[in-house]
């Protein structure tokens, strides 16, 4: 017959030593995470520490919301090329490069661009964004800038006309028109193709602002070289237009009074937006190839900020019923699950402003669902427990042995989690499915953190509660819920 | 004991029950809309919009203005108030969606965009086909998981078979839960669909190990006893947990439910079913196909344990 005893005296005191250090260093932990998940502006050495050789330092006042959160777009640009013709993997990079230089231009505060596997797309996320079709509208016109000779005839501003570069554009615009998915625009001389005699190139700067009259109108500054074409050709035409015209569409033809070099002004009818549209566009220069919009979603931002009033509730409520259930069952061991339990979530929260983790909607219901299910590892180890206690073990060795026991089976269990987590991951990240994403990565985290408090946490506290108080509670064994 | 291995014609009839919808659900979906399943524009590509105005608005004026700017299929309906509108048509162009709010905002006065979906079809078909192939890497990683978890054991691949096996009734528990709801309320698949029956996979593996674990251990045990009386044991004993675990589940997925807004519902409401369900398969299918199959009655009409009792007995003794 197997005999159960207690270990000697020098090996009980080293065990509950070590316990110690733990607790402590959890306890330290937990105050540093609770600091760091606080609302306030941390002092400038910690997010520096915390920073991890970012270029640029993290900042830990709030946490990062998802679209769907604070409101934005996110648009999925694809390369539109004609069937049979190849994509260069250089002309995507450029076409990046393009899309991100205009969005920057138009002074959207974190956004961001990225190009998505598959090669020929591009994400982009708009955050906040007042005026998201407008915005999108910039950033995928295609931006060709090309000046051309008006040929004898009067052009005017919304005009559609057919250029060197885009010999059939009036064409495409009317089937366009009659399809219905565009205006109507004048279209005078649907059959005559325009010389075009310079192009965006010779643009080093394009700027919207504002004449005496409040009129809007766009600035602009030319290269070196530009600035020699520039001057050659309006010295040549003086009392002709300058048309120019931008992805087939007349700008402005105003009629050149005298020779430029440098720079100019292209005044025309514009509003605010399609001034500082243009100008962005004009400023880095056209797109290599054109793009479509194949996805594109936008969350105003009321429906956002309602979401996130709403899911704070449900959080909240949810995540007491679980602490009361687990007090209610589990008695005494069950408060320490609780403590454990609140351990959890601080730790999960400090892991989303560090990493960062960008909460989406799915995120946020991803992160209570896991504070569900952590409970659940503390609970397999508790029903081990009180096996133990049930069979007649002292207290010290049911509780060691309920871990021990109760460790295959969470580890197992939370690993084929994982591996759905990945498997969501792998799956949002193709599509740039952020509200997936989200959700993958507030899953995978949790489970993981999980393992974690479980091992450390919840076990030391009831090492240590135990080493203090255990013989006493073996005579009260309601308050171990047996 | 209470014999719940031995009533496995019961759970498997509840099972049925459960799942025979879903499965007419789904060729009525097939033979309807073509697809088996009611797809949303995450899928099909489209346009989802949802707009807010002034004043409350009838969904069938709305539905009028599409319809006259050419887009026949489209169907809109009042979501969260009646200034709210939520319309689905198929997928457009920045420079269509300006017509439109001209012509809704001349009818209507100021629109107020609360959300705005619109995907190409193409994205939508990639999308179907990712999906199918999420689920498909999801059940064979965790199959050669658990096969591997449990190498030590006589049939490994029987354990993670048993365990798939489950998980595939899970899935076909959603999908009758949808069909349901589809019928009733529109409910369609999206994207979050997906994230939930993935993530009811990964939680109802996850009971399911807890179990197999349990008779894993009990084996070693109690090496003189039937594969089913272990079984038996190993469930009684897992019980507790199974049902508190689903408890503290099921109350923040409530709260969620209840508390939480629209766009979450329906990821809310597919996500308790299925965790439901992904208890009650791990306890009541995975177990007894897998007694069954390591007693050879998986196919017979043998009543299953009793020779095996026989024979335990005769060398405990």
């Amino acid at each position: 017959m197997m005999h159960e005893w207690e270990p000697s005296g020098s090996k009980n005191y080293r065990m509950r030593n070590n316990n110690t250090l733990v607790l402590v260093g959890i306890v330290i932990l937990f105050l540093i995470s609770l600091y760091i998940v606080l609302p306030i502006q941390h002092p400038a050495w910690m997010e520096g520490a915390l920073s991890f050789g970012r270029e640029t330092p993290i900042d830990l006042t709030e946490l990062k919301l998802g679209l769907d959160l604070q409101g934005g777009t996110q648009v999925l640009l694809q390369a539109d090329v004609p069937e049979g013709q190849e994509l260069d993997s250089g002309t995507m990079d450029t076409a990046k490069l393009i899309v991100e230089n205009r969005v920057n231009g138009m002074g959207v505060s974190e956004a961001v661009v990225q190009k998505v596997q598959g090669e020929d797309r591009i994400i982009v996320e708009l955050p906040g964004v007042n005026n998201p079709d407008q915005a999108v509208e910039t950033l995928r016109s295609t931006g060709q800038l090309e000046f051309v000779e008006p040929a004898g005839v009067q052009l005017a501003q919304g005009m559609i006309v057919n250029t060197t570069n885009n010999p059939n554009k009036v064409e495409e615009f009317q089937k366009g028109v009659e399809e219905g998915t565009l205006e109507p625009a004048p279209t005078p001389y649907p059959d005559q193709v325009f010389e075009t005699v310079m192009t965006g190139d010779i643009l080093r700067n394009a700027l919207a602002n504002q004449d005496q009259y409040g009129q809007w109108q766009i600035g602009f500054e030319l290269t070196n070289d530009g600035s020699d074409q520039f001057y050659n050709y309006t010295r040549d035409h003086i009392g002709d237009q300058l048309v120019i015209v931008l992805d087939g569409r007349v700008l402005s033809a105003p009629r050149i009074n005298g020779a430029i070099r440098d720079n100019g002004v292209i005044t025309g009818s514009f509003t605010k937006d399609e001034a500082e549209s243009l100008a962005v566009q004009m400023r880095y220069g056209a797109l290599p190839v054109p793009l479509k919009v194949v996805d594109i979603s936008t969350i105003g931002a009321s429906l956002g900020h309602d979401s996130v009033q709403r899911s704070l509730r449900a959080g909240i409520i949810g995540m007491i019923g679980v602490l009361l259930f687990m007090l209610a069952i589990y008695r005494l061991p069950g408060l320490l699950a609780d403590i454990a339990l609140v351990f959890y979530i601080v730790f999960n929260l400090a892991i989303y402003k560090l990493l960062p983790v960008t909460l989406t909607l799915p995120g946020i219901a991803g992160f209570i669902l896991t504070v569900g299910m952590a409970v659940d590892a503390k609970i397999l180890i508790f029903e081990r427990m009180k096996e133990e206690l049930r069979v007649g073990r002292s207290i010290r060795l049911a509780v060691e042995a309920g871990f021990s026991r109760a460790w295959p089976a969470i580890r197992d269990g939370n690993l084929s989690t994982l591996i759905s987590a990945a498997v969501l991951w792998w799956f949002g990240g193709i599509f740039g499915a952020s509200a997936v994403k989200g959700f993958a990565i507030t899953l995978g985290i949790g489970v993981l953190l999980s393992m974690f408090t479980a091992v450390f946490a919840t076990r030391t506290f009831m090492r240590a509660f135990l080493s203090t108080s255990g013989q006493k509670l073996l005579e009260k064994r309601e308050l171990l819920g047996l | 004991m209470f014999n719940y291995v031995e009533r496995r014609r019961l759970w498997f009839t509840i099972s049925a029950i459960a799942i025979l919808p879903g499965i007419i659900f789904m060729i009525y979906s097939l033979a309807t809309n073509g697809t088996i399943l009611p797809l949303s524009i995450d899928y099909t590509g489209g346009t989802l919009w949802e707009m807010r105005f002034q004043q409350p608005v009838a969904p069938t004026d709305v539905r009028q203005i599409f319809v006259d700017n050419g887009y026949a299929d489209t169907v809109a309906f009042n979501v969260e108030n009646d200034q709210t509108v939520q319309v689905k048509f198929k997928n457009i162009d920045i420079s269509e969606k300006t017509v439109l709010i001209d012509a809704l905002e001349a009818k209507f006065g100021p629109l107020e965009e609360r959300s705005y979906r619109s995907i190409g079809p193409s994205i939508g078909s990639e999308v179907s086909r990712a999906a199918l192939l999420a689920v498909i890497m999801a059940s064979a990683l965790i199959l050669l998981y658990i096969a591997w978890a449990f190498r030590q054991v006589s049939h490994p691949f029987r354990y993670g078979t048993s365990a798939v096996i489950a998980l595939v009734h899970d899935v076909l528990v959603t999908v009758t839960f949808i069909g349901i709801m589809n019928l009733v309320a529109g409910w369609e698949i999206d994207a979050l669909f997906l994230t939930a029956i993935l993530t009811v996979i990964g939680f109802s593996v996850n009971d399911t190990i807890v179990v197999f674990d349990r008779i894993r251990e009990n084996l070693k045990r109690h090496r003189g006893e039937s594969f089913a009386m272990v079984a038996d044991r190993s469930l009684v004993e897992t019980f507790q947990r199974s049902v508190a675990t689903q408890i503290t589940a099921l109350l923040v997925l409530v709260a969620i439910l209840v508390l939480g807004g629209a766009s979450l519902r329906q990821f809310m409401a597919t996500m308790i079913v299925g965790l439901v369900s992904g208890t009650y398969s791990s306890l009541f299918n995975a177990t007894p196909i897998l007694v069954a199959w390591e007693e050879g009655s998986l196919f017979s009409r043998k009543k299953s344990g009793s020779s095996d009792v026989a024979k335990g007995k005769a060398v405990a003794a």
